[in-house]
């Protein structure tokens, strides 16, 4: 079933992502494809993630199409004017992609080539907006395209945040792009079911399907380094405690995930793991959360 | 010296539909000299909105409105008839929008696109920035450009990417959306969060073919070329 219809039909969706190498070397990426058809609703596939410069994600979504997979293609405001993103998305369409989900994307200055010039031509919404136009039958600039696009177009946000005005400018942002044509949202990493439960209650009013994005522990370091460099990513220190008193980290590192989703799953419509790393023991994850 | 025009009455109706009451301040530096904001074009504006039913409350027009200083001492003997306005509508460049609202409580709307010289230069230095994108966003923004003070210049709001309040870019740097946040706020103009800004004609930043043969830019060029020659 395609992603949009498993949301439509209510269903609770799970969505993963995987992360395309530097380079031409796509056996990681098959590998993990391989062990996720037929488990999975959709799979991300990141875009420049960070800022470092790889192997595409509407190649890689190409492929995932060709193994029988439903790709969600990823799409950063960061590194190509309204031109290239037009004209990707119409090549994304030819090859099958059907789902899109759009971000701002980090500055080249967080990456791995820091001289890069930042585009941010348009931005997330107007991009969510632009998807919409050519869905019409048209392009940015009111012209008919031959054969129209039809996709199912997706955007983030973050649940938690340090500051009122971040808590506020998400929600007010989450609307406007909603308004342009956004039909489901993907979240930030959340470790707190009492935090996410607040943000659903301001969130559910929009009535668009949210999928709750959910980061495996596997270290307290890695814990420690996300709290302090990833924008509303907070593990509570009770968590990190779990976490270093355990034996062995990758069993309590998956336990603490499959945890996580069940305390998370009714308040939402699906959750979206990042595994970073870890994409073939996410049916293990799906297993011990009793949702496979 | 930056250069502008003022923006279409419609436009500027639009921003002012929901305020009865408008204090108009114009500039006597660069917007004098380019016909946008100087006493004429405020007294014409003026009369303008009077004819569209709005209550002006005062007007002043002040010699630089990018240096604040001056805008907080000369804007001091006003400040009834500046309070007593629902919001103020500035007719000179973006940099000039900017210092005002920073120094006063009220929203602040452009009277002005600045157009592009191919490079900006303020006459006073301060922190406000502005673009030249010939088509000036400061009335939904709380008079704060998204263009400048957000590092990735996003039109529709924050990128998410923000600590603390502090930019991913650059901890020293404010997260421009949130300064925005935080002024729509303090002047009751939050509702402007939720008004999706589309694509932005870039088309306009680009300096127009006779913006390089004022007599103003003969003359720099001129200037340069005798500096060189000296040289």
């Amino acid at each position: 079933m395609a992603l949009k219809e498993a949301l439509e039909s209510g269903k609770f969706v799970v969505t993963t992502e995987v992360g395309p190498l530097k380079g031409t070397d796509t056996s990681e990426v098959m590998e993990v494809a391989e062990i996720l058809k037929g488990k999975v609703d959709g799979v991300n596939v990141t875009d420049q993630q960070s800022a470092v410069m790889r192997l595409g994600s509407l190649a890689t979504c190409s492929l995932l199409v060709q193994k029988g997979l439903e790709p969600v293609f990823q799409m950063t405001c960061r590194d190509r004017n309204r031109i290239a993103l037009q004209s990707d998305l119409l090549s994304a369409h030819v090859l099958g992609i059907r789902n899109v989900l759009v971000i701002s994307g980090d500055f080249p200055s967080l990456g791995d080539h820091i001289d890069a010039k930042e585009v941010y031509d348009l931005d997330s919404e107007q991009l969510i907006w632009t998807i919409n136009q050519m869905n019409g039958g048209q392009d940015l600039a009111g012209n008919e395209l031959q054969g129209k696009t039809d996709f199912f177009v997706g955007a983030v946000v973050k649940p938690v945040s340090d500051t009122d005005a971040s808590t506020e400018l998400q929600l007010a942002m989450m609307e406007k792009k909603i308004n342009a044509g956004a039909r489901f949202f993907q979240t930030q990493a959340v470790y707190e079911a009492d935090v996410f439960e607040r943000f659903m209650k301001r969130a559910a009013q929009f009535k668009v399907p949210v999928l709750v994005g959910v980061i495996p522990l596997k270290s307290v370091g890695m814990a420690r380094y996300m709290n302090k460099n990833v924008s509303g990513v907070f593990v509570p220190e009770p968590l990190i405690d779990e976490m270093g008193k355990a034996e062995d980290k990758t069993a309590k590192g998956l336990e603490i995930t499959a945890r996580l989703i069940n305390d998370l799953k009714d308040m939402c419509q699906g959750v979206h793991i990042m595994a970073i790393g870890w994409e073939k023991k996410v049916p293990e994850i799906l297993k011990m959360a009793k949702l496979a | 010296m930056l250069r502008s025009e003022q923006k279409p009455f419609e436009e500027i109706e639009g921003y002012l539909k929901g305020d009865k009451k408008v204090f108009i301040l114009g500039c006597d530096g660069c917007a004098q000299s380019s016909q946008t904001g100087g006493k004429p074009q405020v007294l014409a504006m003026k009369e303008l909105l009077e004819g569209a039913g709005k209550k002006v409350t005062g007007h002043t027009v002040i010699d630089f409105l990018c240096q604040k200083a001056l805008v907080a001492s000369r804007l001091r003997p006003l400040e009834a008839q500046v309070m007593e306005a629902d919001s103020l509508l500035v007719l000179t460049c973006g940099v000039g929008v900017q210092s005002v609202g920073a120094m006063v409580p009220k929203p602040v709307h452009p009277g002005c696109n600045t157009i592009s010289l191919g490079g900006s230069r303020g006459e006073w230095r301060g922190t406000e920035r502005c673009l030249e994108c010939g088509d000036c966003l400061l009335h939904y923004t709380g008079g704060i450009c998204p263009l400048t003070a957000c590092s990735k210049g996003l039109r529709n709001g924050a990128c998410g990417g923000a600590s603390d309040g502090k930019c991913e870019v650059s901890p020293e740097k404010s997260c421009g959306w949130e300064l925005i946040y935080e002024r729509l706020k303090e002047v009751g103009k939050l509702d402007l969060l939720k008004q999706f800004i589309p694509p932005k004609e870039w088309n306009k930043q680009r300096p127009r073919p006779e913006m390089l043969s004022t007599s103003l830019w003969a003359l720099e060029q001129r200037n340069e070329s005798s500096e060189e020659d000296r040289g």
